[in-house]
Parts: C-alpha cells; sequence; structure tokens
C-alpha cells in the first residue's frame, strides 16, 4: 500500500523573519529532543514504550503556535513536541522520561504520560481515543463557565476507527462546544495501513457527517499547519467543533519496539523528500529569510538546550519509594 | 420525616445542584424523562437543560466528558444508567478517572461522581441485573460507595462531591420503594455501619443486601442466635476496622454479596478475616453469594440465583452444627 | 534418591513423634526449608532440611512415634526420575535421560501416605489460642462446633470443670519435660567424669561500660550484662578448642564456631538449653536480639530443631536468683558448661585497703576425657581478662 506525499511544501513564507525562525527552532527543538531520546533509549536510560514524533514536527508546531496560552492542550502517547511547545520545559520532560522525581510527572508518567497543570498540557494518553471524550468535557466546562477558552484535541487516523471518536464528535456538535480536533494522519494506525482499517479513508468526511466543519491541510508544510489550526481556533470559539485533518508522515517506527516491516522504504523515502525541516529551511532560505550561519547558530542554541536537559535529567533523584502510594486519591 | 430510598436520593440530588452552582447532572433521559427510576424527577424544570443535561446513548463519550469537565473545574454528577451499561466507559472510568492523578504525579485532581443502578430482583434478565461493585472496587483511585439506608441514599451523594476523588456511587433499584426516618446525622464515605448489634455472629453485607441480613438477623434471633450486621457502605477503600472489631467479638462470621462468588468483593473481605483474625475465629468464614449464572428471566429461578434470607440463615446456622 | 531422617536434636532425644507434615510428595525443598514438625518431648520442633530436592513420598504419618535416625520420607535429587516410573519411561531413560527433564509440574508421587481418616480433630483457630493460654490440648475436647469442631466455649466449659490450678494435658507436658531432662542429666553424670573450677571476677568496668552503652540506646535496643558474659565466653574460647565442641562414639571433635548453648527456665517448669551459632563474630546487638528472641521462642514453643542440635558448649546464668555459685552439669554431647551467679557487691581487697565492688562468680564444669584442669582454669583467667575489658571487640 502506497501513500503518495504531496508536492514538497515551496514558496515564500507569509510571515516575519522572526516569526519563521520561531517555528523553525521550534521544530527542531521537537527533533533533537527525540534524537537524543532515541540515542538515551539506547543507552538504556529511557526504558518502557517511546514514539517518536520525527516527520510530524511541522504539525504540532503549526497548531501550538496558533494557540493561546490559556487553551486546553489534549494529546496522545506521542506527545514529547505537544508538551514541549505547549510550554513544558524540556529538562522537566527529559526527567520525566528517565522517571526522575524532578520529571513534569514526578516520574510516574513516563514518555507515554507527560502532565502539566501549569501550562494546561492534559497528556499523555495512551489509551487510542482516550483523550477526545475529556476533550469533550473540557469544553463543556469552558462553555459553562463562560470561559474563552479552546481545546485543542490532539489524535492519530487510528483514533478514528474507535467509538469514542464518533460519540465525542457527536457530542462536541450536539452541545456546540470549543473544542478542535487535530487529526494527525501518518496513514499507519501502528503497522495497519489506512486503507485497511478505514471504510472511508477520507477522514473529513467522517467527522463532516457530525455537522462539524471539517478540511485537510499539509502536515508536512508547517504554515499550513499554522493556518488550519489557527482557523479551527477561531470556528470552535465562535460556538462550534472544528475538525483538521493533518496528513503528515512519521519517519521512524511507531515505537522503539517496532521493527517497521509494514512500510514501503521507497514510501518513507519519498516522504523524506518534504521534510517539515529542510523544506521549510529551504524556503526562508530562498526568499532571504535565513542564512546558513543563523541556521548554524540556532541548531547550536538547540543542542545546547538538549544537552542541559539531559544534564538536569541525569542529576535528578529517584522517587523514594516510601512514597509509592502517593497521589492515589486526594489527601 | 419518612421518606423512600428514591425520594432521600433525588433529594441529595436537588440539595447538591441547589448547593453550588458548578454541579451538573449528565446522563441518558435524566431531564425531560425525568430519570430512568424517576430519580431525578423534576430537577430539568427546577435547574433548566444546561445543568440537568440529556446526553445521547454514548456512555463513553459522556463519561469521559464528565471527566474532562471536572478537570475544567465542574463538579460533574454522571449518571450511567445501570451499572451493565458502565462496561462501555469501562476505558474513562478506569484508564482515566481512575489512574489520572497518579500517572500525573499527582497534579490532577477528577472530583467527579459516577451513578450508576445495579442489582437484580426485578426479572430483568441477564444482562440488566448484574452486580459489578466489586470489579470496581479492584481499583486504586476509585471510592465505590452503596447508600443501603434513607440517610445514606440521601447524603452520601453530597460526601462524594465533596470528596475530590472520582466516587461511583451505587444505587440498588430493589430498595427504591423502601420508606424509612431521614435523620440529620452527618455522612461520611470512611466507615462501614453496625446496623444491629449482635454477639454470636456477624452478618457483613452491602448494598441490597444488607436488609436482607437484617431480616436474617432477626430470624437467627427467634432461634437463639444473636446476630450483629455489618454495613460495608464503603466498598473501596473497606474499613476493615470495624469489620474486625465485630468479628473479634462474635468470632464467626457471614459474608453476603449480590455478585458472583469467584474473585468477588466477599473474597476480598474473607481473605482480610484470615488475615488480619485468623485466631479470633471459632468457625471457617461462610459466604452467601449469587449463584455462578447468568441471571435468568423467570421469577423462581431469578431468586433461587440470588443471596435470599433464608440461604443467609442456613449459612449462619451452618457455623454453629 | 535422598532419605530423610529423623534428625537428633539433642542428646537427650532417641525417638520423636510426628506432629504435621510440612511439605507433600511433589513439592520442590532446598536446604534450610522447614519438613516437618516433631515433638521431641521437650518441645514442638520445626524440621529442616540440610539437602535440595523433590518430595517424593511421606514414609509416616503424623502422630507416629519413630526411633531417631528413621527415614520419615525420601526426596528426589534434582533430574532424577522417581522410582516407580513405568517400565516404558525405565526403559528409554536407560537410553538417555536428558539431564535437564525436570519433574512434571503435577505430582507424580503415589498418593500422600497419610489416610485422610486419621485427621486430627477439628480445632478452631480461636479455640486453640484459647487452649494455648490455659495449657490445655484442645484436641483432646468434645467439640460442639461445626463437624465436631473444638470452639472457644468448649475450652472454657473444659477448663472451668479442670478447675483454675492447670489442665491434664498441662501436667503431662510438664511430666515430658521432666522425662528427657533425667534422661540428658543421669546420662551425664554417668558417663562424663567432670571436674570443677571457679574463679570471681570484678565487674566495676563491665557494668560502667554497659552503662555507658545503654545511655546511647532506646529502651527497646537496650543490653543485658548475660549478653556481655556469652560474648566474653565465646570470645575466651579462641584459645581452648579442648572446651568447645562434642564428644561423640569415643572421639572428640572440637568445632571451629562457638555455638552457646544457653539454659532457658521454662514457666510451666523445666529448662532447655537451645544454641546460638557463631557466637564468636556477633556484634553485641546482634548478640543481645538473638538472645532475646530465643528466649521468647523457647517459652512460646517454636524453637527449631537445629537450635537443640547445634550447641557446642553451654552458659547457665542463675544470677536472678540470687545465688553466688553455680556447679553446673554439662549438657552431653558437649564438653564443657559455664555457670555465672549474682553480680553482688562485695568486699574487694584494692591496694592495701578494701572497697566495695561489684563481682560475678564464674564457674566451669568440663569433660576431663578432654580437658584436664591446667587448661580450664586458663580458660577462666581469659574469661576474667575479657570481661575486665568489656570496650575490646
Amino acid at each position: 500500500m502506497s501513500h503518495a506525499a504531496p508536492p514538497p511544501p515551496s514558496g515564500p513564507v507569509p510571515f516575519p523573519r522572526e516569526n519563521s525562525a520561531r517555528l523553525l527552532k521550534d521544530m527542531l527543538r521537537i527533533r533533537r529532543l527525540e534524537e537524543k531520546c532515541a540515542e538515551l533509549y539506547g543507552a538504556g536510560k529511557i526504558r518502557g514504550f517511546l514514539h517518536l514524533y520525527i516527520g510530524e514536527e511541522a504539525v504540532a508546531t503549526g497548531a501550538m503556535h496558533a494557540l493561546a496560552r490559556g487553551d486546553n492542550v489534549v494529546a496522545t502517547y506521542r506527545e514529547h513536541g505537544h508538551a514541549l511547545l505547549k510550554g513544558v520545559p524540556m529538562d522537566r520532560i527529559m526527567a520525566e522520561m528517565y522517571g526522575k522525581k524532578e520529571g513534569c510527572s514526578r516520574g510516574r508518567g513516563g514518555s507515554m504520560h507527560l502532565f502539566d497543570a501549569a501550562t494546561r498540557f492534559y497528556g499523555g494518553n495512551a489509551i487510542v481515543g482516550g483523550g477526545l471524550p475529556l476533550a469533550v468535557g473540557f469544553g463543556l466546562a469552558a462553555k459553562m463557565r463562560g470561559e474563552e477558552r479552546l481545546t485543542a484535541c490532539f489524535f492519530g487516523d487510528g483514533a478514528v476507527a474507535e467509538g469514542a471518536f464518533h460519540e465525542s464528535m457527536n457530542l462536541a456538535a450536539l452541545w456546540k462546544l470549543p473544542v478542535a480536533f487535530f487529526c494527525e494522519n501518518n496513514y499507519y494506525a501502528m503497522g495497519t495501513a489506512i486503507e485497511r482499517y478505514e471504510s472511508q479513508p477520507d477522514l473529513c468526511v467522517k467527522a463532516a457527517s457530525y455537522g462539524v466543519e471539517a478540511f485537510a491541510v499539509d502536515g508536512m508544510d508547517v504554515v499550513a499547519c499554522y493556518e488550519g489550526a489557527r482557523r479551527a481556533r477561531e470556528i470552535a470559539l465562535a460556538g462550534a467543533p472544528a475538525f483538521v485533518e493533518f496528513r503528515t508522515y512519521r519517519y521512524r517506527a511507531h515505537s522503539m519496539f517496532d521493527p517497521d516491516l509494514y512500510r514501503d522504504k521507497a514510501e518513507i523515502e519519498e516522504w523524506k523528500t518534504r521534510g517539515p525541516i529542510h523544506t521549510f529551511t529551504a524556503r526562508l532560505k530562498a526568499q532571504g529569510h535565513l542564512t546558513e550561519e543563523r541556521f548554524l547558530d540556532i541548531d547550536a542554541q538547540v543542542e545546547a538546550e538538549v544537552e542541559r536537559a539531559v544534564a538536569f535529567a541525569e542529576a535528578g533523584a529517584w522517587e523514594p519509594v516510601e512514597d509509592l502510594a502517593k497521589d492515589v486519591y486526594a489527601p | 420525616m419518612t421518606i423512600t430510598y428514591r425520594e432521600a436520593l433525588r433529594m441529595g440530588l436537588r440539595e447538591a445542584l441547589a448547593r453550588d452552582p458548578r454541579v451538573l447532572l449528565v446522563g441518558e433521559d435524566v431531564g425531560r424523562y425525568g430519570g430512568t427510576y424517576a430519580v431525578s424527577k423534576g430537577l430539568l424544570e427546577e435547574f433548566g437543560p444546561d445543568r440537568v443535561r440529556d446526553a445521547p446513548l454514548s456512555e463513553l463519550a459522556f463519561v469521559g466528558a464528565g471527566i474532562g469537565a471536572a478537570l475544567g473545574g465542574l463538579k460533574p454528577i454522571v449518571e450511567v444508567m445501570t451499572v451493565n451499561f458502565s462496561l462501555l466507559p469501562l476505558d474513562q472510568i478506569v484508564n482515566t478517572a481512575a489512574l489520572l492523578r497518579h500517572m500525573s504525579g499527582g497534579q490532577f485532581a477528577v472530583p467527579l461522581v459516577i451513578r450508576m443502578s445495579t442489582g437484580a430482583g426485578r426479572q430483568l434478565a441477564a444482562q440488566h441485573s448484574q452486580s459489578f461493585e466489586g470489579w470496581y472496587a479492584h481499583v486504586p483511585g476509585l471510592k465505590i460507595v452503596a447508600p443501603a439506608t434513607i440517610d445514606d441514599a440521601h447524603g452520601m451523594l453530597g460526601a462524594a462531591l465533596a470528596d475530590g476523588n472520582p466516587v461511583l456511587v451505587f444505587e440498588y433499584p430493589a430498595l427504591f420503594e423502601m420508606a424509612g426516618d431521614l435523620s440529620t446525622a452527618a455522612i461520611d464515605l470512611a466507615r462501614a455501619a453496625v446496623r444491629r448489634q449482635g454477639t454470636r455472629l456477624t452478618i457483613i453485607a452491602y448494598g441490597g443486601c444488607v436488609p436482607k441480613a437484617l431480616a436474617a438477623a432477626e430470624k437467627l434471633a427467634g432461634e437463639g442466635i444473636n446476630a450483629e450486621v455489618v454495613d460495608l457502605r464503603v466498598l473501596r477503600p473497606l474499613d476493615m476496622d470495624t469489620v474486625l472489631a465485630s468479628v473479634r467479638k462474635t468470632r464467626r462470621a457471614v459474608v453476603v454479596d449480590e455478585g458472583w462468588r469467584s474473585g468477588s468483593l466477599s473474597a476480598e473481605v474473607m481473605a482480610r478475616i484470615m488475615e488480619q483474625a485468623f485466631y479470633d475465629l471459632d468457625a471457617p468464614v461462610a459466604r452467601v453469594c449469587r449463584e455462578e449464572v447468568p441471571i435468568p428471566y423467570a421469577k423462581h429461578l431469578e431468586e433461587a440465583a440470588l443471596p435470599q434470607v433464608d440461604k443467609i440463615v442456613a449459612a449462619a446456622k451452618g457455623l454453629f452444627q | 534418591m535422598i532419605e530423610f531422617r529423623l534428625p537428633s536434636l539433642g542428646a537427650d532425644m532417641d525417638e520423636g513423634k510426628l506432629l504435621e507434615w510440612k511439605v507433600k510428595p511433589g513439592d520442590a525443598v532446598k536446604k534450610g526449608d522447614v519438613v516437618a514438625v516433631v515433638d521431641t518431648s521437650k518441645a514442638a520442633v520445626e524440621v529442616e532440611t540440610w539437602q535440595a530436592g523433590t518430595v517424593e513420598a511421606l514414609l509416616v504419618d503424623p502422630g507416629t512415634t519413630v526411633p531417631v535416625g528413621t527415614a520419615i520420607a525420601r526426596f528426589l535429587e534434582a533430574g532424577e526420575k522417581p522410582g516407580a516410573a513405568p517400565p516404558a519411561e525405565a526403559g528409554r531413560a536407560a537410553v538417555a535421560a536428558p539431564v535437564t527433564a525436570r519433574l512434571p509440574a503435577a505430582p507424580v508421587a503415589p498418593a500422600p501416605l497419610q489416610a485422610p481418616g486419621v485427621a486430627r480433630r477439628p480445632v478452631s483457630p480461636a479455640a486453640r489460642r484459647r487452649a494455648g493460654e490455659l495449657g490445655m490440648d484442645p484436641e483432646a475436647l468434645e467439640g460442639s462446633g461445626p463437624h465436631g469442631s473444638v470452639t472457644v466455649d468448649d475450652v472454657e466449659k473444659a477448663g472451668r470443670r479442670a478447675g483454675p490450678a492447670a489442665a491434664a494435658p498441662a501436667v503431662d507436658r510438664v511430666a515430658e519435660i521432666r522425662k528427657a531432662i533425667a534422661a540428658a542429666m543421669s546420662r551425664s553424670k554417668r558417663e562424663i567424669p567432670h571436674y570443677y573450677l571457679s574463679e570471681t571476677i570484678p565487674m566495676q568496668r563491665a557494668q560502667d561500660w554497659l552503662a555507658a552503652e545503654n545511655s546511647r540506646r532506646p529502651i527497646t535496643g537496650r543490653i543485658l550484662m548475660a549478653a556481655v558474659q556469652l560474648r566474653a565466653v565465646a570470645r575466651a574460647l579462641a584459645g581452648f578448642p579442648e572446651l568447645n565442641g562434642t564428644w561423640q562414639g569415643g572421639l572428640y571433635q572440637p568445632s571451629a564456631s562457638v555455638n552457646t548453648g544457653v539454659a532457658i527456665s521454662l514457666r510451666q517448669g523445666g529448662l532447655v538449653a537451645p544454641g546460638i551459632r557463631d557466637v564468636q563474630d556477633l556484634p553485641i546487638d546482634e548478640l543481645m536480639a538473638r538472645l532475646a528472641d530465643l528466649v521468647k521462642r523457647a517459652r512460646a514453643g517454636t524453637l527449631r530443631s537445629s537450635e537443640f542440635s547445634d550447641p557446642t558448649i553451654t552458659v547457665t546464668n542463675l544470677g536472678d536468683t540470687g545465688v553466688e555459685t553455680t556447679f553446673p552439669v554439662i549438657y552431653p554431647p558437649q564438653v564443657a558448661i559455664v555457670g555465672f551467679g549474682r553480680v553482688a557487691m562485695r568486699p574487694w581487697a584494692e591496694g592495701a585497703g578494701i572497697v566495695a565492688r561489684p563481682v560475678v562468680v564464674a564457674t566451669l564444669a568440663a569433660d576431663h576425657r578432654v580437658s584436664d584442669g591446667h587448661r580450664g582454669a586458663a580458660f577462666l583467667v581469659e574469661l576474667s581478662r575479657r570481661l575486665q575489658e568489656p570496650e575490646k571487640p
């Protein structure tokens, strides 16, 4: 089964120079953080499941730049980038990967369960589709409390096959809730290609059937991702949920456990030519917004941040076993 | 004041909605219909469709939405019509509500109340007669309560909303017509209660089986056996102090459980008695449970499948013969 | 094939009554596992195995009394096939039995030998505990509970009938212990040519040291003088192998470790002398903890078999009775016993004057077949020196 990549993102970037640089830097922050995670996984520092987002960075970066600080985010188990760009410090994310008590979930969550109350980042949900009903509830709370607050709910294409997706679309549309459903369609539900599990592979058709405004964007183009998320936010805050399908691709296997036997290597290589970071870099250079020197400078800043995060995690402490039963019930 | 169990539940709901504007009731047919068991009858008119909110038949979504709403600052009461249907939102109840506090390192409270009816006895057959309180009582992070009296039917909801944890309140349609006096006693979610004092035997029961246990105790009294009855009230966390104090006094125990025997709450109670009061026992701990069959439709078969007063009496006498 | 034999749990034991099996056919056992509970006439003792294997058969029913050395169970060694394997199996095994073959998880041994009919009378846990408090044997009572089980009420009724003096079975227990002591001490006086020496030892420094040590400890962690004395004996024995060991079959076997038997009097009468192993190496806190545990378990009747068979020397301390000097009797097959009297203030010559000082009289009774008075005297001098240098490890 082959999933044709869209044409590479091209053309001038319609943002001021500094905004563009921030988008580029944030994509690089996700990329370098996760490359380091893969390395640390091999070194045994990070254990459990580790799902990397490499290749999909444009989606979280574009979407997060379109959100406000007070918006809620509900995400999946492939959420390192979302947590990072919602504002969770990289060192606390890395400490969580290590299982240290300085981690953003005190070492109780790990890679799949990043949480941070301060930045309204609500996980980190390792049940496919598990976050959608939750997002509906956040929308209900915001609406009943009269708050201008979007809830952005990220989920993969696989979740669309779950009952939770359909129930949540229906409920959000019925109750007219300010929720943006951000579907990150990377064409594979773990190892199963979308044509092999969806009766209707055009996911917007499914969402639209609930009366939800639904549209697709190029998930390899951070500009398109930003614009799509911004539009969805406007629709949702105006009083009805929106659905955006970000068509993207993950370059790595599903998780560190996955031998990746179900995809054609040529398909992966083709999508790599659309890589969100290098195509964006090329566009900025072409329009004179970025020099190679400036790029190297940004990348060095990001590398330094990653190294600081690793040092922070290494220096962190293990929570004492005496505290094992903490945080099961309200005190 | 004499009221029924159903009226006590409704009174608890009305007070909760009146007390705190963050409280809302969500569920199937809770509004216009008035509640499947008429528990929420009249509340829509009083509090409006936003706060007495009819939901589609999508338990997974509206229970999950209840969790999200609780995280977002509301105090939702979610009604799942019966425990049988709670298998649809089981994922949200366990994987999200119960686990969230711990796996976020203590950052999030889920002050959510889920009400559901449970139990058999009305010829509703296999899919509408199950008792899964014991399943839920298996899960750390949840609190499980089982009101068996007028006072608890009235007061446990308010206590659950104030608790700060996800609390599952199990309601017993078999008791809805039960009438009694409402007292002003404060209701906690911590202690089991001795419903009848006795000396020679402890009958431990919860929910719909508590009145059966009390009736059995009366029968036993007529035969010279003075039985104590303990109502567990809170099924998680279990208040074993009250249970053990009674068993240590009487040295004999019968556990009554409307759920199936295998892997049941009664098994847990028995195991803890063995662990903590073995040397105080004068007889093996006995129990009366649901027979290991799906509940049949025919009345005589259904009755035969459930704990009944006579079965409790027989089990109790077996500890002396 | 391993034959598990009833061990000798002391010189006074020549037979034992099997009370209970703690294993069943098919169980894997490892070194140190408790296999059975045996009544040695002094106490119900848990018997351990020192060999690993799989239980193939239990050869003796609970309730049976057998001589020491009787094979009471058969174990299979690792990889060994059961003896009663069917011929086809045996034939195959002769060709090539894989060394790593494991026994099937399900028991392959024949059905356990004990018939269900010989099960003991059911006694409720509460009744068993109450009977213990009253010193009664609950299994000797008629039961009114379910399945004829004995209940608390049955025990209490029987207790009232027997009157407050004590129930009959408890008297039997005391008599059993008396009998065992009689056998061991008769043998000792019959066979062992004792010699006796004594030495008065100043205890001021030991008392001062102990007071300073205990001031740093919580009340529950305080050390008794008895532990200080045990330690001094064990360390003093380092140079006197002829006092620490066992005489068996006409041969003396010295012991590398000092396993000190501690004479403990029982509340209902009689005494036992279970041992603490390797006392020479134990830090004082650990020794104190072992001593307290041993006394507690001796009085509760939960000693282990090895604790009776291990000791290589015994220490008896009758100081708490107020007596000054003891003349103890050696516990065979050991060859020496050390006695301590009361630590008391006595006139003591110091320089040219007389002062009051705390002193204790230490006595050695030793086996003349193994050692002579000259060596015994040197041991007591060494013991005296050790007790006067308590701070030395």
